[in-house]
């Protein structure tokens, strides 16, 4: 045993710590680095590119006039019909055990030792995680421009700017649900197939027990308030229909989120889930 | 600069109707090394869990240098490094990245780091691996990143966790000097372990705990002394290449210093009864090596602290 370094042993008082922001943006850095580094962040772009590449070759295939007439109509095949897919995607693997990974592989007992708020941490994990989803969806938009440049121009519809920026909104509000339900548990695995779940069938499936059988309007699921990134190419704007229908020529009721609503329901899931998320994982304990 | 301190005031933590740690008062303070002792699940883990603010108090308060941890966790750690129950680094970052986040978590300045972490590494000895991916660590390794990581900020109290665990036996004694070289410079360790003869080499002075409840705190000598059972003596076997006779054992080895009783075992063998620090034993294994009657080994078969731990222990079972 050789002697240890004494200069690194000397104690140097109570250090200047940086602010609660920078620290949220340490923990961020890191979490982004870890991202690349690991196989998750590729594998999610594989599958964005894939399904990509799988709409570029449909539309060459089989040509562009079979989907879609104008440029709008082109946009809201491709951007509509699987955006919502991408972000969902995006929300399970970065935020399905983003916080009950750090209990189960024990990496939080690394950093809550540390003199930060646990909510810098949940927080610098959160922002890692949209923007590793971002740079997903940047491409995956990138792509869809690409295509919808080639068969319609440079003429990009305004409307694909605002289901841009309402795709954004939903990847917050999914992200920040992911991170909610991550916080529930201990158990990645158990976080990961819960919110998959949720995202891709039990929502989707409630929503059409409760519109169609139940004939009120789903504004309480995430799914639903969705509808506005693919409403929003559709000219004119689609709203709420009672239409005749069934064994009994019974009228029904066809339910479509408004933009305002939707955007309500979306920025409500979001600041309901972040809160509860940061208090759970406030109070819960490394045990 | 102030003394360092911790302070658990009328600590208490519950799980349902298990208590895990029932009315702890403890102050610790100024420059030293205490060992914290006791059985499984006696509450040392929790104790450490509630000085990082890793779990919440049921009852009482745990302070660091006056300061709440709970209520200022941030101001309260910003002193302290700690090694809590062998935590995992993200396997894709390297012990570089890991020790960088650290880091810049704590503020150290951007010109200072890169030495720093080399210097912590080092200590630890594993400048081999500074770029090699985490993931592809031993338990040990592991180890050995996480003590550079609570000493990266050079804190004036360490809180560690059983630190030699995962090690091997090389890697125990590294840790065990480490620990050593840190002591005496304005730094309180508070240091739970297993390991007696760890805590007896190292630590100034020991707190026991058991049930929850804590036993006993005081300078390590004055622990044994008070409950060894058998005023601080330990056992030490003598191992000699030939036979002896008994007058040289009842009157000369009896009368080395602080020999209490020699008694001639089978075979070639005998057992001393001894009073003294490692001091006192370093002398009379040098005197016994000056006698000349065979001496092959010598044994401490049973430390003082162990048989004071043992009392402790068996009395609140």
């Amino acid at each position: 045993m050789s002697e240890p370094s004494l200069k690194s042993v000397e104690p140097v008082g109570v250090p200047s710590l940086p602010s609660s922001i920078a620290q949220v943006g340490t923990i961020t850095k890191y979490e982004l680095l870890n991202y690349f580094r690991s196989r998750r962040f590729f594998v999610l772009l594989i599958i964005g590119v894939a399904i990509s590449a799988l709409l570029t070759a449909l539309v060459a295939y089989y040509g562009v006039g079979s989907f879609a007439a104008s440029a709008l109509g082109f946009y809201s095949f491709w951007w509509g019909n699987s955006i919502t897919l991408v972000v969902i995607l995006s929300g399970i693997f970065f935020g399905g055990d983003a916080i009950s990974g750090e209990f189960q592989n024990k990496t939080g007992y690394f950093l809550v030792g540390n003199p930060l708020r646990r909510s810098s941490i949940y927080i610098g994990k959160w922002v890692g995680a949209l923007t590793a989803s971002l740079i997903i969806f940047a491409i995956y938009a990138a792509i869809a421009v690409g295509n919808g440049i080639y068969y319609f121009g440079a003429n990009i519809p305004y409307q694909f700017g605002q289901s841009l920026i309402f795709s954004v909104l939903y990847l917050i509000a999914v992200l920040g649900f992911t991170f909610f339900f991550s916080s529930l548990f201990k158990s990645s695995s158990m976080s990961i197939l819960v919110t998959a779940i949720l995202l891709l069938f039990a929502f989707s499936l409630i929503q059409v027990i409760v519109s169609t059988l139940a004939q009120v309007e789903p504004w309480f699921i995430i799914t639903y308030a969705s509808g506005i990134i693919g409403n929003v190419l559709t000219d004119p704007y689609p709203t709420t229909q009672t239409v005749r229908g069934g064994f009994r020529g019974d009228t029904s009721r066809v339910f479509a989120v408004s933009i305002p609503e939707g955007i309500a329901i979306l920025v409500g899931y979001f600041v309901i889930t972040a809160l509860i998320g940061l208090l759970v994982f406030e109070r819960k304990e490394f045990t | 600069m102030s003394s360092p301190s911790i302070e658990a005031v009328n600590l208490s933590k519950r799980y349902g109707s298990f208590s895990a740690l029932s009315n702890l008062n403890l102050k610790i303070e100024g420059s030293k090394c205490v060992g914290f002792l006791g059985p499984n699940g006696a509450g040392k883990t929790t104790t450490l869990k509630l000085f990082t603010d890793m779990i919440r108090a049921s009852e009482g308060k745990a302070l660091i240098n006056g300061i709440l941890v709970h209520e200022n966790k941030k101001k309260a750690l910003a002193s302290v490094g700690s090694l809590i129950e062998s935590p995992e680094i993200y396997p894709a970052l390297t012990p570089r990245e890991a020790l960088s986040m650290v880091a810049e978590i704590r503020g150290l300045p951007r010109s200072e780091r890169k030495k720093r972490i080399e210097e912590a590494v080092a200590e630890v000895k594993m400048e081999e691996w500074l770029d090699k991916k985490v993931g592809k660590f031993s338990k040990g390794m592991k180890q050995r990143i996480n003590i550079a990581a609570a000493l990266l900020s050079q804190p004036e109290i360490l809180l560690l966790d059983e630190p030699s665990t995962g090690l091997d036996p090389r890697g125990m004694s590294e840790v065990r000097e480490i620990v050593k070289s840190l002591k005496h410079k304005n730094r309180l360790i508070f240091m739970s372990s297993h390991l007696l003869n760890e805590v007896s080499d190292i630590c100034d002075e020991v707190a026991m705990i058991d049930h929850g409840k804590l036993l006993v705190y005081d300078k390590l000598g004055n622990v044994v002394s008070r409950f060894s059972g058998d005023g601080g003596a330990i056992i030490i076997d003598v191992g000699l290449s030939r036979d002896i006779d008994d007058q040289t054992v009842s009157r000369t080895i009896s009368s080395l210093p602080g020999v209490i009783s020699a008694e001639k075992l089978e075979g070639k063998n005998l057992r001393l009864r001894f009073s003294g620090g490692p001091e006192n034993q370093e002398r009379l294994l040098s005197d016994l090596v000056v006698m000349k009657i065979g001496l092959i080994s010598f044994h401490p078969s049973s430390s003082a602290l162990e048989d004071t731990y043992l009392n402790l222990i068996k009395a609140t079972l």
